[in-house]
Formats: C-alpha cells, structure tokens, sequence
C-alpha cells in the first residue's frame, strides 16, 4: 500500500505529547492536580516521552521517503541517459 | 457510583485519536478496487505491520480488562496465558503452518479446509466462526460500554454506538489494510497509554519486592481482604509454577500442572493462535511468504512482554486493597439504581434497636455480601444523613468485588488530566481494535466462504466487492445488537459461549492430522470433528465446577474450578477428535490425490529454503531464540 504507516503515528502521538506537555507546563505548579500520580507531573513527562516517540517514527519515515524518492530520480536519470546513449 | 470528571484536554486527546482512525480509512479508501484489496489487503503489506496487528486485533477490551481481573484472581500464574499459552503456539504456526496458509492462497482458514478436505469441513468451521465472531464481538461491546457507564457515567448507548461508527467508518472505506493499519495505532496507543498507569502503581505500593511482600500476606489470609475464603502458602500470588505443582488444592486458579500444560498450552491455545481465522488473516495479509511467516514472530515478542501491562495491574490492585492506608478498594459489584433505591429504603427502615435483623435486613435487599460493622454504622447514622450519602455508604459496605472493574479503577485513582484521556482513549483503542479485527473476519468469511461457495458463485468481482462492504455494516449492525442481547440475557450468553468452546475445542487435532499427514480423509476430518465437538459436550454435561456443568444429570467427577473443567474438556475432545479423525481416515479412501495435496500437506510439499537469508529472518531461528527467552521467564517467575 502506498501509505507508509509511521507518518500517522508520528504525527498522532506528536501531536498528543505537545498538548500533553502544554498542560504539563501550565499546571506545573498546581500539586493539588498532580496529588493523584503521587506528586510527580505525569502529563510533562510521558508527554515528554510520547514527543520523543512520535519525532522517531516521524524521522524514520521522513528518512525512508527521501530514500526513496532519491532512489527514483537515480533510475530516472539512468534510463534517461541510456535514452541518450542509444540515440 | 463516583465518576470522574474528564478535562477538556481529556477529549481533545480522544477525538484526536477518532480523527486519525477514520483520517486512515479515508487515505487507504483509493486503493480499495477489489474485493481482495478490501477483504485480503492484497497481500501487500509489510511485517512489521501485520505482527502488530496480529497482536492488537487478539489484544481486545475483553483482554485487557479480563487479564487484568485474573491477575487480582490468581496473581502471576495469570502469565500461563501467555508464556504457557500463547509464546510456543505463535512459534509453531510460523515456522510450520504459516507456509501452507499463505503458500496454498487460500483467502481464508476455511477455504484451507475445503483445498484439504471438502466442502463439509469448510461449511462447519465457516458457519461456527462467523456466528462466533459476532457473538464475541457484541460480547465485548457490552461489557466496555457497561464499565464505562458505571465508572465514568457515560451513557451506555451512546458509548456502544459511537465507537461502533467509528470502526463502521473506518473498515468500510479502507477494508482490511484498514483494520490493520489502525490496529498498529491502537497498539501504540494501548501499550503507550496504559504504561504510565503501571508505573505509578508500583510506585505507590513501594515496587515490586513490596507489592510481593503484600501479596503473600494476602495468599495466606485471603478472608481478610475478603478475596476468597481459602487460604494458601505465601507464594500463592507470586510464583507461576510453584503453587501449580502442589496441586488444584494449592494454588487460586484450582488447576493441575498437567491440565495447564496439555489443556491450555497445547490444545486450548494452538486450537486459537494457528487456527482461529481473526489472528491468522493478519498474517494472510503479508507481502510476501517470508513476511507472512515474521508475522507471528514479531507478534510474540510483545506478546512475551505484555504481562507487564496486563496482569500486574491487576497484582497492583490486590496489594493496594490489602495496605489499609492506601484506601483502596477493587471496585465492588455493577448493581441498578433500582437495589441501592431498595437498599436506601431497608437502612431507613431497619431498626437501630435489633442490629443482627437491620444488617440481615440490608443485605436481603442489596443481594450482596455486605460489611456486618459498615451497615450497622450506617443504620445508627441514618437519621442524620440523606439518601445520597446513604447510597454512597452502602456502596462503600458492600464485600464483594468486582474484578473486571480494577484496569478502570487505577486509571481513575493515578490518572490526572491530560494522562487521563491518554489512558481512557487506550481503552477505547483497544475496544476498537477488538471489534476491528472480529468485523473484517466475519466479512471475508461470509463473502468468500458462505456467500460466494454457496449462495452466489461465479458473479463478478465487483460484486464480491460490494457484498464485502455490505456485510461489514451488516456485521456492526449484527454486533451490536448482540451487545443489547447480552445486556439482556446474561445467561443465555453464557450458554452460547459454552456452545462455542465445545466447538473450538477439538479444531487443532483436524489441522494437525491435515496438514501433517496426507492420508487424512475429508470424512475422517468431518466426523472426527463432529466426535470431539460431541466429547466436550458430553464431559461438561457429566462433570461439574463450581455448580456448572452437570447438565445431563449424572455427575460423574466434579472438578475443583471452571477452569479446570475447561482445561480437561479440551484435552478429552482433542484426544477424542483426534483417534476418530485417525481411524475414520484409515477406513476411508482418499478423495484427494498427492497431486492434489502439493502446498497443503507438510511432506508433500517442497521445504522452503531459506538458508542464505540473515539469521533474524530465518523463521526457525527466531523461533528458537523466542522460545529460549519464553522458557527464561518462566524460570524467573517460577
């Protein structure tokens, strides 16, 4: 299939450990919120997990598509100069 | 009773999460042209993908929130599931079976069985699964949206009806690939969402060596905590093997060592990972026979793993309720407003003068175990309070637990918002993915192996296409309403369930024989079957457990739990299946040729080589490796 699936899911998780890590920032200072996940401000940290997650997944799928695309303008290149050449 | 508030940070996550789901199926909607690409992938995709998927579609509602209860109920022997009866299954089906699933291009489990065998054996395993699969998923479906209901005060329809339209959505405009695109992203978000939860409760039982300590206080005084009446030796919640070498008799889940092995790691649970068509389509989808075979492989390495999520929260729960100062509890029994109104109205009525008549009094109208002391405070104090606090300190009286609401019950007392939602939306993923993986079953079943061999043969392709995607919205529809089904009729799901293990039971000796041994007759298959499917009936009709069985009305041995009745049941039917399926073939002629057999039976069939590959993609070695790394795990928690 033509979608390569780690965009979604870098983008998705991406997306959810910013906001994640948003509120986290915000409501650093409340402990009467974080009283819940004994003291420690869960929502910064696993959002700062999730942001690390998500950019890899991005990353590798970034890094395979210019790959990819490299590869394609080579064989096109190629065919183009055998093209030339039997001319 | 006590609900959570969700956080406006908590929806956005989930409709997030909605958003990319459905944003999937409408990207893979293009290449929807066929009826294979909507009801096999095309065969098109890569492992990575399909191993996820194969574990996520298996890592449904009722998965998580069941291991997570059988974790409170047995502690870490619950890891047999998985070590036990799972890890060596997974292993056999890629190293052995996958070659014929994926190299015969049968589209499906059952159309194996008819390139095998004949139609007879394919009418029988297509006709019982697709009905299987319904039930099952409307099982499931009910059971989330009730937790959800009572634990967050969602209303229960809506909860059951919007997440349906969500999978509707998404199956239907990107078909399998979809299902199993999504499935990958529920399985991130499920291991991702539930992780943090573990870890604060660990955390707050003092870790692992702690929340050990507490559990064999528990083992060896259950009463206390009112867990059970029986009492064990103090590792009879920590370790996996040591309490099932002592006996029913000596570990909570009533089960021997032999029954544990043969029933579950060797029938049970090769009968559902290599034949079970919901896990093995997954696999079916793969690019490539190489792809197909990494399939399960990769699928068991977090497989191997998942306890970790799954069953120690459960453990977690157990310590908690045992350690006073933590005020937790495992939530108590799902009951209507109708027995708290009725137990509110026994507590204003009851006497304060004649205590033991109030409490008896209280607990006729709750039909529940009740805290003698909590319900006599709550008699003497009942002038002073209103029917709220009342309920509520009824609720807080009751002695009985429900298991299956513990995984909820963490999220609640841990979770802040913001990991609140993240938490919840991993539920709702895998409820999901569950229903994903049982609606593209049942579609490919019904259109190629009910519709398209019986009812409408040689029509266009584009027809089938059709068909597919029709019968998905049937198959929702089908879903839920077995949902409001078992709302309805607790009972008669159960006895539908039961019908269907007595089904499932004897499957894999069929395949064993038919893949292993060319002189297998279709007939031989077909009765044989028919044999080991009557075998479990009949023991479950002459033996009882825990007051179930016994039907028949002469009760021949009674076993010391459910779940060793369960275990023996498929060991009798698979020896019976098994004999029947030998004899009847040497009895009959062969219908089908060598010839004919070439791709589906394991020495008539060219061996793959695979030799100049690198060792991690040799099936066989992986295989061993993950074997190796199983039985390592099972010495670590013996």
């Amino acid at each position: 299939m033509g979608l390569d699936l780690r965009w979604p899911i870098g983008l998705m998780f991406s997306l959810i450990g910013a906001l994640l890590v948003l509120y986290g920032l915000i409501t650093n200072s409340n402990s009467d919120l974080y009283a819940r996940s004994l003291g420690l401000n869960v929502n910064l940290v696993w959002g700062l997990v999730l942001l690390v997650f998500g950019g890899m997944m991005l990353f590798l799928a970034w890094r395979d598509a210019k790959k990819a695309a490299e590869e394609q303008t080579a064989s096109k290149s190629e065919s183009a100069e055998k093209l030339t050449a039997r001319r | 009773m006590p609900t959570v508030e969700l956080g406006l940070l908590d929806y956005a996550i989930l409709i997030i999460y909605v958003a990319f789901v459905v944003g999937i199926g409408f990207a893979l909607r293009r290449y929807m042209k066929s009826s294979s690409d909507f009801l096999t992938s095309g065969r098109s995709i890569p492992a990575w993908v399909t191993g996820l998927a194969f574990i996520s579609a298996n890592l449904g509602a009722l998965e998580l929130v069941g291991m997570a209860a059988s974790g409170a109920k047995y502690g870490i022997a619950t890891s047999h599931f998985y070590w036990v009866g799972a890890i060596p299954a997974m292993i056999f089906l890629a190293v052995f079976m996958m070659p014929f699933y994926y190299g015969s291009k049968a589209r499906s489990v059952p159309e194996y069985l008819k390139m095998r065998f004949d139609e007879r054996v394919r009418a029988l395993n297509s006709i019982a699964f697709a009905v299987m699969t319904v039930f099952a998923s409307g099982i499931s479906m009910n059971a989330l949206a009730k937790l959800l209901n009572q634990l967050l005060g969602w209303n229960y329809h809506v909860a059951l009806w919007i997440c349906s339209a969500v999978v509707l959505v998404y199956v239907l405009k990107g078909g399998l690939t979809s299902a199993i695109y999504t499935e990958v992203l529920q399985f991130f978000m499920i291991v991702l969402g539930f992780a943090p939860v573990v870890y604060l409760g660990l955390r707050d039982v003092g870790g692992w060596g702690a929340m050990n300590h507490s559990l064999q206080g528990v083992a060896q005084d259950p009463a206390a905590y009112n867990l059970g009446t029986k009492a064990y030796s103090a590792d009879a919640w920590t370790s996996a093997w040591k309490p099932l070498l002592g006996g029913p008799s000596a570990n909570p889940m009533g089960v021997d060592w032999f029954a544990m092995v043969f029933g579950l790691g060797f029938v049970l649970s090769f009968g559902y990972w290599c034949t079970n068509f919901l896990v093995v389509q997954r696999a079916m989808a793969a690019k490539n026979m190489s792809a197909a075979r990494r399939t399960p492989l990769i699928a068991a390495v977090p497989k191997m793993i998942f306890p970790i999520l799954v069953i120690v929260p459960g453990m977690i729960a157990v310590a908690l309720t045992s350690l006073p100062d933590k005020s937790y509890r495992i939530p108590p029994p799902i009951l209507s407003e109708q027995v708290y109104a009725n137990g509110v109205q026994a507590v204003k009525t009851a006497s304060i003068a004649d205590p033991a008549s109030a409490v008896k009094a209280v607990t006729a109208a709750m039909g529940k175990k009740m805290s003698p002391q909590r319900v006599e405070a709550l008699v003497k104090d009942a002038g002073k309070l209103s029917d709220l606090q009342i309920k509520q300190r009824l609720y807080d009286a009751i002695a009985e637990y429900d298991y299956d609401g513990v995984i909820l019950s963490l999220v609640k007392k841990y979770c802040p918002t913001g990991l609140l939602g993240l938490a919840l939306t991993a539920l709702l993923a895998s409820f999901m993915s569950g229903m994903a993986g049982n609606v593209t079953a049942f579609n490919t079943v019904w259109t190629y192996d009910l519709y398209q061999a019986y009812m409408a043969p040689n029509k266009s392709d584009q027809h089938y296409f059709w068909m597919g995607q029709a019968v998905t919205v049937v198959g929702i529809l089908l879903s839920i309403a077995c949902a409001y089904f078992s709302r309805m009729y607790n009972n008669a799901m159960d006895i539908i369930q039961l019908v269907f293990s007595f089904v499932n039971a004897p499957l894999f000796a069929t395949f064993l024989l038919g893949m292993f041994w060319s002189r297998t007759t279709g007939t031989g298959a077909f009765l044989g079957l028919i044999g080991g499917i009557g075998t479990s009936a009949l023991v479950h009709g002459l033996t009882v457990a825990e007051g179930k069985g016994g039907w028949l009305g002469h009760q021949v041995y009674s076993f010391p739990s459910t779940m060793a009745q369960n275990f023996w049941l498929a060991s009798f039917a698979f020896t019976v299946c098994f004999v029947l399926t030998l004899v009847i073939s040497l009895a009959t002629a062969r219908t089908k040729t060598d010839e004919e057999l070439k791709g589906l039976v394991y020495s008539l069939t060219p061996k793959l080589k695979d030799d100049e590959k690198e060792w991690y993609l040799r099936p066989a070695v992986v295989g061993t490796v993950l074997l190796f790394c199983c039985v390592v795990l099972n010495v670590i928690f013996r």
